[in-house]
C-alpha cells in the first residue's frame, strides 16, 4: 500500500487510489516467440520475472540461449524474403493495425508494464503507452513513402535486425526498435531485458492479433549471453542496441570488420542548466521531471544540475520543498510519483554510487519518506558541494540521484555541461531567448530541452554525441539505421 | 644558350603539414618515394622522387592537438565562409595544375593526359563540396512536427576531429574525395597520406596553407599507414575515423580500437576499392561525420485572452 510521507493532517495526504490489476492476465509461464509460435528454450532453461515493488514472482519465462538465437535468426531470414517484397502500403497497414491494437490494449499494457518494471502507473499510462502507439502509427506511414525520405530512390532494407533493449522503458524501446525496422522491410529478432520480458511477450500476442506473417518479429527473452550471441550472429545484418556504454563498446568491437550496420543508444550524464533569470517554480518542476521521472532510470536524465551561483540557495530550498511532497510507493497507485527501482542489482549500484558520493565529500540530502518494507526502493536524493571530479558528477547513476554543481557565467556553464564522456541530453532554463539559442548551439548533446525536459515524440530524432552512442531513433532520421544507404 | 641545359633543378623538400606549419617529422626519419611504373606498381621499383617524412606516433598526436585547437573556430565559422574557403582551394589548385599533373603522373604511373583528367576532377570535387557547406543543414535537418506545444528543430553539427586514412592508390583525387567532405561538414582532419605515393598529399598541404584555410583544419602526415593509424584510431580525442585507405585486416583492427571512445567509423566503401574515385560522390561522406542535435522549445501561448491567430 501507499507509504505516506507527510502527516495525515497535511493537505498533501491522499487516500490510496490503486489501478485495478484485473485488466491484465499474466500467464504463469511464457515461451520464446519464434516463427510465430511460443516455444520452450532449446536447453529448457527458464527464469523468473519479479515485480520490483513487491518481489512477487509474476511469471516464469523461457530463457533464450545460443541455439534459440540461431533458430530465431533463421526464422527471420526466411520471413525476410516475402516481407521485404511486400508493397510498402501493405507493410504500412500491418503497422497501423499494431498501433491500433496497442491503443485498444493500452490500459492492460500499462498495468503490465508497471507490474514488471516498477514505474508508476501515471507514467506508463500517460507517457509510455501513448508514445508506443504513436511510434508505430508514425513509422507505419513511412512504409510506402521511403522513396521520398531523402535516401535516394528505392532504398533497400538491410535484412535481419538483431535488437537488444533495456529494462527502463521496455515497451517503448521495443517500439523504437521494431517500428522503423518493419516499416523499412526488415525482419526482427529482439531480446528484451531479463528483468522486464513480459510486455515484449504481450507484444508477440499483438503481432498474432494483427496477423503479422510468421517470423517477421521474433522475441527472445534472456540474459546478456543471448544478446551477445544475437549481435555476433553472422546472419544478422543490422544491430541496434540501447543500454550501457560499456556493453555498447563491446558490441562495437564485435561487429568490427563485418558488414553489419550498427546503431547505439547508450548512457548519459545530462546537464540541466538553470540561469539566474529562470522562472524558479517551472525550473524546479523541470528538474524533478529531469531526474525523478522513472526513478531517474533514464539514459537522458538531467542528472547534473548546473545552477547559477546567485540563485543556488533559493532554488535548492524550493527543490527540497518540492521533493518532500513527492509520493513514493505502490506503483499501481494513481497518485504515486516515485515507483520502485527495477531490480536488486540496480538498487545495489545506486546505493554504492551514493555512498561513494558521500565518501568523496559531497553533501547528501534525501527527501524524508518511508520506504516500503519489501521491494526495491531508493528515496529521491540530491548531492550538493559536488565538484566535477566527484564520481557522482561523472558516472551515470541511473537512479533518483541528482548532483548539484554551480557556475557563474554562461561560458562556465557550457564548459561544465560539456565536461563529460557522454553527450545525450541537456536542459536550459532561462527567460532570455537569445541565451537559449547561444547555449543550445554550444552544448555537445543530441537532445536539448529549453525550459522543459524529458519530452519525446516519434517525429523527433533521439540519440547521442560522443560516448552516448551513434545513430538516431525517431523521425526521418530514424529510417537510415534500417536502410542500405 | 648551351648553359641552359646545364642548370641544376631545385628539388623540393617535402614536409608534413601540421597546425598550418610545415614541420619535418619530429623523429627525423624519412623514406624514399619513387615513381610508379604503373598504377599498381609497388614503391621502391621506380625512379627516386623525394625523401618523404616518415611521421611518428608523436607527429600523429601533435596533429590531433592541432586539429582539436582548430575545431572550435572552423566548426562555428559560417557555412558561407567555409564554402568560400573550399572554393578558394579549387582556385589555388587550378593555378598549380601543371605541378599536380606531373606529381600525379609520377605517383600513379599515369600518362600526362590521364593525370590531367584526375587533377581536373579533383579541382571540380572541391567546387562540388564548396557548394555543399551551406546546403547540407537544410537537406538533413529541419523542424519536426511533434504532437505538443513545442517548436522542435533538428540541426546537423560536425562530429569533431576525424582521422582520415587516404586511399592508397588514388593519391590525389581519392585524397581530395575523402578530405573535402570531412571539412565541408565543419570537422577538422588528420590525414594519413597514401603510403607509397604521399607527394601529392604533401603538396596539397601547400595549397591549403594559401587558401585561407585556418591552420590545423587539415593536417597531413606521410609514413607507414599502420604505424600512424593505430594510435590515431585509439586516440581518445579523435571522434571519427574514415578507413578508406585501410586494407581489410587493418580496417578491422582499427575499428576495434576505435570502439574505445565510440568513434564514428566509415568502413572502406566499394567506391574506395575501384581505385579511381571518378564516380560522382553522393552526400554519404558529408553526413557520416555529422551529428544531429534536436532542440525543443515550448511555444507557450498568448495568455488567457490571446489567440494564436
Amino acid at each position: 500500500m501507499k507509504t505516506e510521507n507527510v502527516s495525515p493532517a497535511s493537505p498533501f495526504a491522499y487516500a490510496p487510489a490503486p489501478e485495478s490489476r484485473s485488466v491484465v492476465d499474466i500467464a504463469p509461464s511464457y515461451g520464446l516467440f519464434i516463427d510465430g509460435e511460443f516455444t520452450e528454450a532449446a536447453d529448457g532453461k527458464v527464469f523468473k520475472s519479479l515485480s520490483p515493488s513487491t518481489e512477487e514472482v509474476l511469471s516464469e519465462v523461457a530463457q533464450a540461449g545460443e541455439a534459440d538465437v540461431d533458430r530465431a535468426v533463421k526464422a527471420a531470414r526466411k520471413a525476410f524474403e516475402k516481407w521485404s517484397a511486400l508493397p510498402g502500403a501493405e507493410r504500412a497497414k500491418y503497422l497501423f493495425r499494431i498501433a491500433r491494437i496497442i491503443q485498444e490494449r493500452s490500459r492492460e499494457l500499462a498495468v503490465l508494464e508497471t507490474l514488471d518494471n516498477g514505474k508508476p502507473i501515471k507514467e506508463t499510462r500517460d507517457a509510455d503507452l501513448p508514445l508506443v502507439a504513436a511510434h508505430f502509427f508514425y513509422y507505419a506511414g513511412w512504409a510506402d513513402k521511403l522513396d521520398h525520405a531523402g535516401y535516394g530512390a528505392n532504398p533497400r532494407p538491410l535484412g535481419v535486425a538483431g535488437q537488444v533493449i533495456p529494462w527502463n522503458f521496455p515497451l517503448l524501446m521495443l517500439a523504437w526498435k521494431i517500428a522503423p525496422a518493419l516499416a523499412t522491410g526488415n525482419t526482427v529478432v529482439l531480446k528484451p531485458a531479463e528483468t522486464t520480458p513480459l510486455s515484449a511477450l504481450f507484444f508477440a500476442d499483438i503481432c498474432r492479433q494483427a496477423g503479422l506473417p510468421k517470423g517477421v518479429v521474433n522475441i527472445l527473452p534472456g540474459y546478456g549471453d543471448a544478446g551477445a550471441a544475437l549481435t555476433a550472429h553472422p546472419d544478422v545484418n543490422k544491430v541496434a542496441f540501447t543500454g550501457s556504454t560499456a556493453v555498447g563498446k563491446q558490441i562495437a568491437r564485435t561487429v568490427a570488420g563485418t558488414d553489419k550496420k550498427l546503431t547505439l543508444e547508450l548512457g548519459g550524464k545530462g546537464a540541466n542548466i538553470v540561469f539566474d533569470d529562470a522562472p524558479i517554480d517551472q525550473a524546479v518542476e523541470g528538474i524533478v521531471t529531469g531526474i525523478f521521472f522513472n526513478q531517474g532510470q533514464v539514459c537522458c536524465a538531467g542528472s547534473r544540475l548546473l545552477v547559477q551561483e546567485s540563485i543556488q540557495d533559493e532554488l535548492l530550498d524550493s527543490l527540497k520543498r518540492r521533493l518532500s511532497t513527492l509520493r513514493l510507493g505502490d506503483p499501481l497507485d494513481k497518485n504515486t510519483d516515485i515507483g520502485a527501482i527495477n531490480s536488486a542489482e540496480q538498487l545495489a549500484r545506486i546505493t554504492a554510487l551514493a555512498e561513494t558520493g558521500e565518501a568523496e565529500g559531497a553533501e547528501r540530502w534525501s527527501a524524508p519518506c518511508e520506504l516500503p518494507a519489501s521491494g526495491y526502493w531508493f528515496a529521491p536524493t540530491l548531492f550538493t558541494n559536488v565538484t566535477q571530479a566527484h564520481t557522482v558528477a561523472r558516472d551515470e547513476i541511473f537512479g533518483p540521484v541528482l548532483s548539484v554543481l554551480t557556475f557563474r557565467t554562461p561560458e562556465e556553464a557550457v564548459a561544465k555541461a560539456n565536461n563529460t564522456q557522454y553527450g545525450l541530453s541537456a536542459g536550459i532554463w532561462t527567460e532570455k531567448g537569445s541565451r537559449i539559442l547561444a547555449v543550445a548551439n554550444r552544448l555537445r548533446a543530441g537532445v536539448v530541452w529549453a525550459n522543459t525536459f524529458n519530452k519525446f515524440d516519434p517525429t523527433s530524432p533521439f540519440g547521442g554525441y560522443k560516448e552516448s552512442g551513434f545513430g538516431r531513433e525517431g523521425g526521418r532520421h530514424g529510417l537510415e539505421a534500417y536502410l542500405d544507404v | 644558350m648551351s648553359d641552359k641545359s646545364e642548370r641544376l633543378t631545385v628539388f623540393k623538400t617535402y614536409k608534413l603539414y601540421v597546425g598550418g606549419k610545415f614541420p619535418r617529422s619530429e623523429s627525423g626519419r624519412v623514406y624514399e618515394v619513387t615513381t610508379a611504373t604503373s598504377a599498381a606498381a609497388a614503391a621502391g621499383k621506380g625512379k627516386w622522387l623525394a625523401n618523404a617524412p616518415l611521421a611518428s606516433r608523436k607527429d600523429a598526436r601533435d596533429a590531433v592537438v592541432a586539429a582539436r585547437k582548430a575545431f572550435g573556430g572552423w566548426s562555428t565559422a559560417t557555412a558561407y565562409l567555409r564554402g568560400q574557403i573550399l572554393y578558394r582551394v579549387a582556385e589555388m589548385l587550378e593555378g598549380r595544375r601543371d605541378q599536380f599533373v606531373r606529381e600525379v603522373a609520377e605517383a600513379e604511373g599515369l600518362s600526362k593526359s590521364k593525370a590531367a583528367a584526375v587533377v581536373d576532377a579533383a579541382i571540380d570535387r572541391w567546387v562540388w563540396y564548396a557548394g555543399w557547406t551551406d546546403k547540407i543543414t537544410q537537406v538533413v535537418g529541419g523542424a519536426n512536427p511533434v504532437a505538443g506545444p513545442y517548436f522542435n528543430l533538428s540541426t546537423p553539427e560536425p562530429t569533431g576531429v576525424v582521422t582520415v586514412i587516404a586511399p592508397q592508390e588514388s593519391s590525389f583525387l581519392g585524397l581530395v574525395s575523402v578530405i573535402a567532405p570531412v571539412i565541408a561538414a565543419g570537422n577538422t582532419a588528420v590525414v594519413i597520406a597514401s603510403e607509397k605515393s604521399p607527394l601529392p598529399a604533401l603538396s596539397l598541404g601547400e595549397v591549403l596553407a594559401t587558401s585561407d584555410l585556418p591552420g590545423g583544419v587539415v593536417n597531413v602526415l606521410s609514413g607507414r599507414t599502420a604505424e600512424l593509424a593505430l594510435p590515431l584510431a585509439a586516440h581518445q580525442d579523435v571522434n571519427g575515423l574514415d578507413l578508406a585507405g585501410a586494407d581489410a585486416d587493418l580496417a578491422k583492427d582499427l575499428e576495434i580500437a576505435a570502439a574505445d571512445n565510440l568513434k564514428r567509423v566509415l568502413r572502406p566503401q566499394a567506391v574506395d576499392t575501384d581505385a579511381d574515385f571518378s564516380t560522382a560522390p553522393g552526400t554519404h561522406r558529408l553526413t557520416t561525420f555529422l551529428e544531429t542535435k534536436t532542440v525543443w522549445h515550448p511555444t507557450g501561448s498568448l495568455g488567457a485572452s490571446g489567440s494564436a491567430y
